[in-house]
């Protein structure tokens, strides 16, 4: 199959939307310069015009608002925030409007709504151009939450976020921009709420949210040479997320680890961890373990930063705690 | 307007006795802004209000009966009950939803403006809000977005004076909110808002440069509320200072000045009509049942697209 990367496969996904549909349109800061959106926006107003691709004004609440109203009005708009911090400036259309207004109407009227917001991790970039925020909003009834970690669920996971009648938050990182996958040219859609298993195993089940779950994958490598059978589950969805598949790989392994690209406190991997530990209760060995950010703002001096962002390795090591494997060589030391 | 006075004079009676305990924000005083905007307009157009909108959402030609029974919490409320009367729904009619969110649907009338002119459309958008709401960031960001778009989009600002318990001269320095679009480069006129034809004529104009493509216009209407800023009373939640102003204001009262008018041109009002359709709702509305609790937890998301 053709191989694209994974920012290929976000523009490719909104070229063919934007082709298919007449509705469809994308409103948000950054749209006209790949400074903001890299290679995953590139050269979209040329191709589909600068009426359909509006680089905005520096106003997150109201570009957010005037999707809502959009949408509302039939249209099916995509508003981009190029950092999920500034998205903030866009809470009350998002989580007051958008989210609540089936609800609210009575099943009467639906919101057909993609919001995109970015991760923009790392870089020496400093506190508040890098929040991972995805466990805010997973928080609110009537806002669905996608995280793709691969160009296959990048391109399947907005279309589907575009046939959705609810609003959607697709959440995209930067690091993951220049990663490859197998993606088909024709349109298709990957099932909001599906986590799949990437690699299956015996022993342990590493459970990984978009950057985190490609460092799930890595992690099961370097297990595996250690003699570790992991099973590898992205989760792509956070809201609704696939309980049943995650308990049904723990009941089999009988251990857990989950590995959120955010911070710990009443993090995502706090209601997955809660949720593991009622639903597989008498098959857990072990107490579940996280992998997170930890309850820290995000540095910006680069030795700080080696230190503050989790990957691979915390995983390996989380995954040979609950195994038992750490505690043995400590305590034959 | 009378029929908009006569309705919330019947949801204050309903707040007093207790029958209701939803907030509800009386429109009193000001009927002659929601019945000026709305007659300058088509079906298909569409009204964008927020918590004191029962006034809007009458004007605009939603169903009486529907609002009682919405305001009662009951299934065949205008927004099955689920809304309250901050949450009024009467797509038929252009009204896509009320929410209490200060200035929370202003940008969302942006955005339905920009539906219209992306389609071709001749619709018009009109977002009604408080004076308060100008104090809000992002009404100015949705001036500059349906400026430099150039939206079809009309801001009504009811300027009734106080916020809440507070008056405009304890939130702002200047009486200038007409000017409020000007930085925006938005055209914006002061209306006397208890003066139903000046509202039409305004309106009238906006909506028709609206129309023609040439973007947003800011329209001021002076008013004042005569009922407190929720619930049925008077004045008790801001105090005695209020009283003369109010007496004052009811000497302006819209209802009596059209009356007047129209008596000169020789037309008589005739309300027993409206009190008959307006207790025939009520009870209609009472008739009704409450929703099961079992419902509770329906539409937290669509199943599929809604046809409205």
């Amino acid at each position: 199959m053709r191989v694209l990367t994974y920012a290929a496969a976000i523009r490719e996904a909104h070229a063919q939307i934007l082709a298919g549909d007449p509705r469809a349109f994308v409103i948000g800061q950054g749209l006209w310069s790949p400074w903001y959106a890299g290679a995953s926006l590139e050269n979209l107003d040329n191709e589909f015009s600068r009426d359909r691709i509006l680089d905005s004004p520096v106003s997150e609440n109201a570009t957010t608002g005037l999707a809502v109203g959009a949408a509302l009005a039939g249209m099916r708009p995509i508003v981009f925030h190029p950092r999920l911090d500034f998205m903030l400036l866009a809470a009350d259309p998002i989580v007051n409007q958008a989210a609540n207004w089936s609800y609210l109407f009575g099943g009467r009227i639906n919101v057909p709504l993609v919001i995109r917001g970015v991760i923009n991790r790392g870089g020496e970039q400093g506190a508040q151009h890098s929040q991972a925020l995805h466990a805010m909003f997973m928080h609110v009834p009537g806002l669905k939450v996608v995280m793709p970690a691969t160009a296959y669920d990048a391109k399947g996971l907005m279309m589907a976020a575009m046939d959705d009648p609810n609003p959607v938050l697709y959440i995209d990182d930067r690091w993951l921009y220049e990663t490859v996958g197998a993606v088909p040219e024709a349109m298709f859609r990957v099932p909001i709420g599906e986590a799949v298993v990437r690699r299956t195993g015996w022993d342990v089940t590493l459970i990984g949210i978009s950057w985190m779950a490609a460092e799930c994958a890595n992690a099961a490598d370097v297990l595996a040479a250690e003699g570790i059978d992991a099973e590898v589950i992205d989760l792509r969805s956070l809201k609704p997320w696939d309980a049943e598949r995650v308990i049904e790989s723990v009941r089999k392994t009988g251990r857990a680890v989950v590995a959120d690209p955010g911070w710990r406190t009443a993090g995502a991997s706090a209601e997955i961890t809660a949720t593991i530990s009622a639903g597989a209760f008498h098959d857990l060995k072990e107490p579940v373990e996280r992998v997170t950010l930890p309850d820290c703002p995000a540095p910006s001096s680069r030795l700080e930063e080696a230190r503050y962002y989790a990957g691979a390795k915390e995983i390996c090591e989380a995954a040979r705690k609950v195994i038992g494997c750490g505690s043995t060589q400590e305590a034959a030391a | 307007m009378v029929r908009i006075r006569r309705a919330e004079e019947a949801v204050a009676d309903l707040l007093e006795s207790g029958e209701t305990r939803c907030p509800c924000h009386l429109y009193i005083g000001q009927e002659a802004i929601a019945a000026g905007v709305c007659a300058t307009l088509e079906r298909t157009d569409t009204v964008w209000g927020g918590h004191r909108s029962h006034g809007h959402y009458l004007a605009k030609g939603g169903s009486l009966e529907a609002m009682f029974a919405e305001i009662l919490g009951r299934e065949t409320g205008c927004s099955g009950g689920r809304g309250g009367s901050m949450h009024l729904f009467a797509a038929e009619q252009g009204i896509l939803g009320t929410v209490p969110i200060v200035a929370g649907t202003v940008p969302l009338a942006v955005g339905a403006a920009m539906a219209y002119k992306m389609r071709g459309q001749p619709h018009v958008a009109i977002a009604f809000f408080g004076d308060g709401c100008v104090e809000e960031g992002h009404v100015h960001e949705s001036m500059n977005l349906a400026a430099l778009y150039r939206l079809p989009v009309v801001f009504v600002c009811e300027n009734n004076l106080y916020s809440s318990h507070m008056h405009w001269s304890e939130r702002r320095l200047a009486d200038n909110l007409h000017r409020a679009g000007e930085f925006h480069s938005i055209p914006g006129e002061r209306v006397d808002g208890n003066d139903v034809e000046a509202v039409f004529s305004a309106t009238g104009a906006a909506v028709g440069r609206a129309r023609a493509g040439k973007g947003p216009s800011f329209l001021e209407c002076r008013t004042f509320r005569w009922r407190g800023h929720v619930g049925a009373s008077m004045d008790l939640d801001v105090g005695v200072k209020r009283r003369g102003e109010l007496e004052e204001w009811m000497q302006n009262d819209p209802i009596l000045r059209l009356e007047s008018r129209l008596r000169d041109r020789g037309i008589l009002l005739n309300e027993s009509p409206i009190r008959e359709e307006i207790q025939a709702a009520l009870e209609a509305a009472r008739r009704t049942p409450l929703p099961p609790a079992e419902r509770v937890f329906d539409y937290v998301f669509a199943e599929a697209a809604c046809e409205y």
